[in-house]
C-alpha cells in the first residue's frame, strides 16, 4: 500500500514521520541528531531511501548527514563548503564591504535523476553541488560571482540561499532565491546566472523596482508547468508565467500578503497554498488564527482553510521551508510551526490534524510519497 | 618529547562523542612531537567525521566556541605547534576539547 514519509527539521533535531496512504496513523521516529539544528532534510526523487540532512550548531559548525535506508541510519559525509577562488565581499548591514563567510546550509536539493548529485544553498549566499553523495562539495561560483554580488545585503535572518528548484523539463535550468537579493535563473546547469526579478516591487529598498535587492522568501513550481512560478515575497504573493522573466502580484484578497512558505497542489497547477502572517514585525498569524489560504485560480482569489487548525490564541510562525505536499491521489498538504506542531491535511487542505504537537521549533518539512 | 609512543588521552564534548560514536575518552597514538596540531591531526585522521567541527578544515583555525584545556590550563590561545604539557604527552592527563559555555 502506498504511504508517505514526512521529514521534519527542527531547532533540536530531525524527525521522520511515517504513515500509510490513509494518513491517519503516524509512526514518529527521532530526534535524530538531538540537540542540533536541522535546517533541512530531503529525499532523492530518484531513490526514496537516499536522504540528505543539513546538521549544524554554533559550536561545531556544519555537518551533512546521508541516509541510504530511508532515515533509519545516517552517515556524516563531506562538510567542506569552501568558496571557490577569492571569497570577495558583499554589502554588510552598515553598507561596508563584508567578506563572504560560510555560516550554514539552509537547503539541500537532490537531483531529479541521480541520487548521488545534490545541491546545497548556503549562507552567506552561494550554491554548491556534490556529485558523489555528499562526500565532496564544489561551489558553482557563477551565482555568487554575478556582477551584482558585491551589492547583495543580508536580510534579518542572514544572507541565505534558501530555495533551489530544478526544472524537470529543461535539465540545465535552475532557479534559486536569496534573501535579500532576489530570484536568479541559470539555463546552463548553474554556470551562469541572471536575476529574474522584473515586476517585483519592494518598498523597503531605495529603488522599489531594482533588478536585485528583493527579499524573496520562497519560490514554488508545479513540475507539469515549469514556466509558471509562484513567489512569497517579504510582502506580496507573486506569479510568473514566463519562467521568471516577469512577475505580477496575485495577493488578491489575502488578509495580509506577508508570509514565508508557498506551495502548489500535486495535481492541480493552479491550486496554491500560503500561510499569511501579520507583518514583518509581528511574525504570527492575524487575529491569533492559524489559517492556510488556498487559491484554486492560480492566485488573486483565496479561501481560508481553518478546519482543525487553532482559531484563537495562536501565535506561531511557519517558516519558508516548512510546507510540502505529497502526490497521492488525494493530495496531502503538510506544514510545521515554530511552536513544534506538524499539521497534515489528507484532503488538499479541507481539514487538518496535528501529527505531532510538541516538537522543537520546526525549520523544514518535506514529504516523500512512497509506492 | 620526540619519538615517544605513549597514548594520548583526548576528552571530547558530548555532541562530538555522539558524532564519532565513542564513549568516554579517546586514546590516540601521536607520532613525533605532541602538539595541539598533531593531536588534532591524529584525532581527525581516526575520526574523519570530526573534520571541521573543532577547527576550520582549510585554515586550521579553532572554532570560536571551542576551547582546549589541559592540566587546569587554558591552551586555546597557544600556538598550534607548541608542545603540550608533559603530563598530556605521556598520557597522565587528558587533553580536553570543550564546547564553551555560551547561549545565555
Amino acid at each position: 500500500m502506498s504511504g508517505v514519509r514526512v521529514l521534519v527539521g527542527t531547532r533540536k533535531g530531525a524527525f521522520v514521520l511515517r504513515s500509510d496512504g490513509k494518513r491517519d496513523q503516524w509512526d514518529v521516529s527521532g530526534p535524530h541528531f538531538p540537540g542540533w539544528e536541522i535546517y533541512h532534510l530531503k529525499g532523492s526523487p530518484a531513490d526514496q531511501d537516499r536522504l540528505y540532512a543539513s546538521q549544524s550548531n554554533g559550536w561545531f559548525g556544519q555537518l551533512i548527514q546521508r541516509s541510504d535506508d530511508g532515515g533509519a541510519s545516517w552517515e556524516a559525509v563531506g562538510n567542506d563548503f569552501s568558496y571557490q577562488g577569492e571569497a570577495g565581499t558583499h554589502q554588510w548591514y552598515d553598507g561596508t564591504p563584508h567578506p563572504w563567510e560560510f555560516a550554514r546550509v539552509w537547503h539541500l536539493e537532490p537531483s531529479l535523476d541521480d541520487p548521488d548529485t545534490v545541491y546545497a544553498g548556503v549562507e552567506d549566499a552561494g550554491l554548491f553541488r556534490s556529485a558523489d553523495g555528499g562526500k565532496h562539495w564544489e561551489e558553482l561560483p557563477g551565482l555568487r560571482g554575478h556582477k551584482s554580488g558585491p551589492s547583495w545585503q543580508p536580510g534579518a535572518g542572514g544572507m541565505c540561499l534558501h530555495t533551489i528548484i530544478l526544472d524537470p523539463s529543461s535539465p540545465g535550468r535552475i532557479f534559486t532565491a536569496i534573501s535579500a537579493a532576489g530570484a536568479f535563473r541559470s539555463d546552463d546547469g548553474g554556470q551562469t546566472w541572471r536575476p529574474v526579478n522584473q515586476g517585483l516591487r519592494s518598498e523597503g529598498i531605495p529603488d522599489p523596482a531594482a533588478e536585485v535587492g528583493h527579499c524573496v522568501h520562497r519560490l514554488a513550481m508545479h513540475p507539469s508547468r515549469p514556466s509558471v512560478l509562484y513567489m512569497q515575497k517579504h510582502w506580496d504573493v507573486m506569479r510568473s508565467d514566463d519562467a521568471g522573466e516577469s512577475w505580477h502580484e496575485v495577493s488578491g484578497d489575502l488578509p495580509t500578503d506577508f508570509g514565508f512558505p508557498i506551495d502548489v497542489h500535486a495535481h492541480e497547477p493552479e491550486t496554491v497554498y500560503v500561510v499569511p502572517i501579520t507583518s514583518d514585525s509581528h511574525h504570527f498569524p492575524p487575529e491569533g488564527k492559524l489559517r492556510v489560504y488556498r487559491s484554486r485560480t492560480g492566485g488573486d482569489e483565496w479561501e481560508p482553510l481553518t478546519q482543525g487548525l487553532p482559531q484563537e490564541h495562536c501565535y506561531v510562525n511557519v517558516l519558508r521551508d516548512a510546507m510540502a505536499v505529497d502526490s497521492l491521489d488525494s493530495c496531502g498538504v503538510y506544514f510545521g510551526t515554530t511552536g513544534g506542531q506538524v499539521y497534515a491535511s489528507p484532503d488538499a487542505g479541507d481539514s487538518w490534524v496535528p501529527i505531532v504537537r510538541d516538537l522543537p521549533a520546526v525549520l523544514s518539512v518535506e514529504v516523500q510519497t512512497l509506492p | 618529547m620526540t619519538g615517544h609512543a605513549d597514548v594520548i588521552r583526548v576528552a571530547l564534548p558530548a555532541h562530538l562523542r555522539t558524532l564519532a560514536r565513542v564513549q568516554g575518552e579517546v586514546e590516540l597514538q601521536v607520532p613525533g612531537r605532541v602538539t595541539q596540531c598533531a593531536v588534532l591531526d591524529a584525532l581527525e585522521a581516526r575520526y574523519p567525521m570530526l573534520r571541521g567541527t573543532i577547527r576550520d578544515q582549510r585554515t586550521g583555525k579553532r572554532r570560536a566556541f571551542i576551547r582546549f584545556f589541559a592540566c587546569e590550563e587554558d591552551l586555546s590561545h597557544q600556538q598550534p605547534d607548541a608542545p603540550l604539557p608533559e603530563a598530556v604527552a605521556v598520557g597522565a592527563e587528558p587533553y580536553l576539547i570543550v564546547g564553551a559555555m555560551a547561549g545565555g
